[in-house]
């Protein structure tokens, strides 16, 4: 499968951007610059070159610019990002986009654990797969994997949807609150408390936004995907329900 | 022939194993079948800071002259890497409580306290108030694995950040707030549904191990362009190796909480019985701190049963940098008084015992989010006697310090103490009084 969406800067008409070589530049110097920005900026286009990996890579972000990091980045890119329009020309270690408030985080090929972690908002999308927990305590975000997660993803999902086009790993939803998880391919196994849920008119609209998002509609049969969330058994404690504690 | 009346009868012997307390316990499981879930810490007696005694100045140690010359209490948290490090004026801070677990009038109360008396408050599971970032003048913002309502904007606000590892009451342990105190804003707060049990994890979603933890740490002190201090909290299991790491990992603070620290609820077998008691977990810590030639330098904030101004000298002469307190600045509020003993009784309870703090029915207006509960609790008056409380704390602290010959309370040190009980001083690595034996104590402290 060789699904794509353009949600690169490089193609937008856009005044030309800005560029940060991290060959000559400090991660510290890079974030104290994004930071510095306004919300009513006029440094709006960013190019990130040399990234090899580092941690951190504009964390914190609050202000509406375009960022395109080319090549390879650590943990927490993105961690807790507002407003910003993020783009990973490479893969994207753990936390990518943790905790985002809003704002949109696009990774070209893999992510690692925990991508789109506690996250309140925004759109992460990845192009590749993403590995465990995947969605871990989501909180209003929403992901839209293309490839495959691993295992406890969307433990504790509190809000927000997971769009998978592959397959989930086990233990999917585990301890699950109102998130939604749609899962096009196989899921090895369901955690506590995550049930298989009908595809009602109103889950299609919504799946259809997110692919939408991803720029994949029309790509994919929404008819292909299965519909995951809570059985609301684990809401209130029962010793009846101890092992699923 | 004797008369079996007449022959002597020994009185009837209860078991000092399956004594009273053990025997309701299991009446009470076997007619539930759920453990005991409560608030507060442990309530078995273990060594503590009652076991040990301070020297006092003699013909070698020349005391200060107390009100006439000065004891200082200030302390800077956070110096190490943080840009704007914090001062407080004591050395005694007011530990993580959620609003939540806590009504917001008792968050506000702690706020004017602390504030009044120019020392912090912390945040707890759940996030940072409004009322409670206004009403402190130093507030540390706690970094919890449920991440409920965590966000950058709360991260900026806050004076520094507090990643919570561990809590003594339960080391290893999650949590639960049950339904009936997740209300309509509660559960806004955290993104829940209203009324149901909020559990909280225990291991944090992102990052795993010593190695991740200094990693993140370098994503918070991005996100805050290193201007705020971080914090490393740990419930006292393994305080070497986890004041170690955690140093390692590049925290500016630890704190170290023992297992009579107070929690909002967690089973009553988990409080008991998993974790150290706080006086066991000082030396160790301060052991590694010097060891890695830090200590002072990355401050420990210990917790978990001080009550005093000698249980806070005593603390600092053992090597702490300054003490937090959950349970007695509740206590100052008004929590468990007596003048409630009706609605207590009510409660199949008395002042003094009561800890059902997860029911969210508390007398006081305290650990209840119950509006016309809450409206018991006068903010400004509650904040006045917490005030009142630090202030003798303070006080004690520094006529103690006085008596030893210190001009800080910092120059505390373990020298000025010794131990009533074997155990004491072995826990403590100070010597058992009228000896100079250390158990334990093999030529390397």
């Amino acid at each position: 499968m060789n699904l794509s969406s353009n949600t690169s800067t490089s193609g937008l008409d856009l005044a030309p951007p800005s560029v940060i070589d991290l060959e000559h530049e400090t991660v510290r110097g890079l974030n104290a610059k994004m930071h510095g920005l306004s919300h009513g900026t006029n440094h709006g286009c960013w190019r990130i070159l040399n990234p090899r990996g580092r941690h951190a890579i504009v964390a914190g972000l609050d202000a509406p610019v375009m960022v395109d990091i080319a090549g390879n980045v650590g943990y927490y890119c993105a961690g807790m990002n507002k407003q910003a329009h993020v783009v990973v020309h490479g893969n994207a270690g753990v936390g990518v986009a943790e905790n985002m408030m809003s704002g949109f985080v696009h990774v070209k090929g893999d992510a690692s654990q925990a991508a789109g972690a506690t996250a309140h908002g925004g759109t992460l999308i990845i192009d590749g797969n993403a590995t465990a927990r995947c969605g871990i305590s989501m909180k209003g975000i929403d992901i839209i994997v293309k490839g495959s997660i691993g295992h406890m993803s969307a433990f504790m999902g509190q809000a927000g949807t997971l769009t998978v086009l592959g397959d989930a790993g086990e233990a999917l939803g585990d301890s699950i609150y109102e998130a939604h998880l749609y899962v096009r391919g196989t899921v090895t196994s369901l955690g506590a408390d995550c049930v298989i849920k009908a595809l009602r008119d109103k889950h299609k609209a919504e799946l259809f936004e997110k692919l939408k998002a991803a720029g994949v509609d029309g790509q994919v049969d929404i008819s292909d995907f299965k519909r995951y969330g809570s059985a609301r058994t684990l809401y209130h404690f029962h010793i009846d329900n101890a092992s699923n504690y | 022939m004797t008369n079996s009346s007449d022959i002597p009868r020994t009185p009837p012997r209860k078991s000092a194993t399956f004594d009273d307390y053990t025997l309701a316990e299991i009446r009470r499981a076997a007619a539930t079948g759920i453990y005991d879930i409560r608030g507060g810490g442990a309530k078995r007696r273990v060594p503590h800071f009652d076991d040990l005694l301070f020297l006092g100045a003699s013909i070698s140690r020349y005391p200060l002259e107390g009100y006439r010359e000065r004891c200082g209490t200030d302390v800077v948290l956070g110096a190490r890497f943080a840009t704007k490090p914090i001062h407080l004026k004591i050395p005694i801070t007011i530990a993580g409580m959620s609003f939540g677990s806590l009504s917001g009038n008792a968050k506000e109360a702690l706020g004017r306290g602390a504030s009044a008396m120019g020392t912090s408050t912390t945040t707890g599971d759940g996030g940072m108030t409004p009322e409670e970032r206004g009403h402190s003048q130093t507030l540390v913002y706690q970094y919890l694995p449920s991440r409920y309502g965590m966000n950058p904007d709360d991260l900026r606000r806050a004076d520094a950040i507090e990643i919570v590892i561990g809590q003594g009451a339960k080391p290893g342990g999650g949590g639960m707030l049950l339904g009936q105190k997740i209300s309509p804003r509660v559960a806004k707060m955290r993104t829940l549904p209203e009324g149901i049990d909020q559990r909280s994890a225990c291991r944090h979603p992102d990052w795993t191990g010593p190695d991740d933890l200094e990693i993140k740490i370098e994503e918070l002190r991005e996100i805050t362009d290193w201007e705020k201090p971080i914090y490393v909290k740990v419930g006292a299991a393994r305080p070497y190796y986890d004041t170690a790491l955690a140093v390692k990992s590049g925290a500016d603070v630890v704190v170290l909480d023992g297992m009579q620290g107070g929690t909002a609820a967690t089973q009553e077998v988990f409080i008991e019985n998993v974790g150290l008691p706080i006086l066991s977990a000082i030396r160790p810590a301060v052991q590694a701190l010097q060891d890695l030639g830090l200590h002072r330098k990355v401050q420990l904030i210990v917790s978990g049963g001080i009550r005093n101004g000698a249980d806070v000298a005593k603390a600092l002469a053992l090597g702490a940098d300054a003490v937090s307190i959950g349970t007695a600045a509740l206590v100052a509020l008004g929590d468990n008084n007596p003048v409630f003993e009706s609605d207590y009784a009510a409660l199949g309870t008395t002042a003094g015992a009561y800890d059902d703090w997860q029911e969210g029915r508390d007398p006081a207006g305290i650990t209840t989010q119950d509006p016309a509960l809450t409206q018991r609790l006068d903010p400004v008056a509650a904040g006045r006697r917490l005030a009142n409380y630090l202030a003798v704390l303070t006080l004690e602290a520094q006529t103690i310090a006085r008596a030893c010959g210190k001009s800080h309370v910092h120059n505390l040190e373990p020298e000025d103490l010794v131990a009533l009980t074997i155990e004491a001083a072995a826990m403590a690595r100070v010597p058992l009084a009228g000896t100079e034996w250390i158990p334990g104590f093999n030529g390397k402290i």
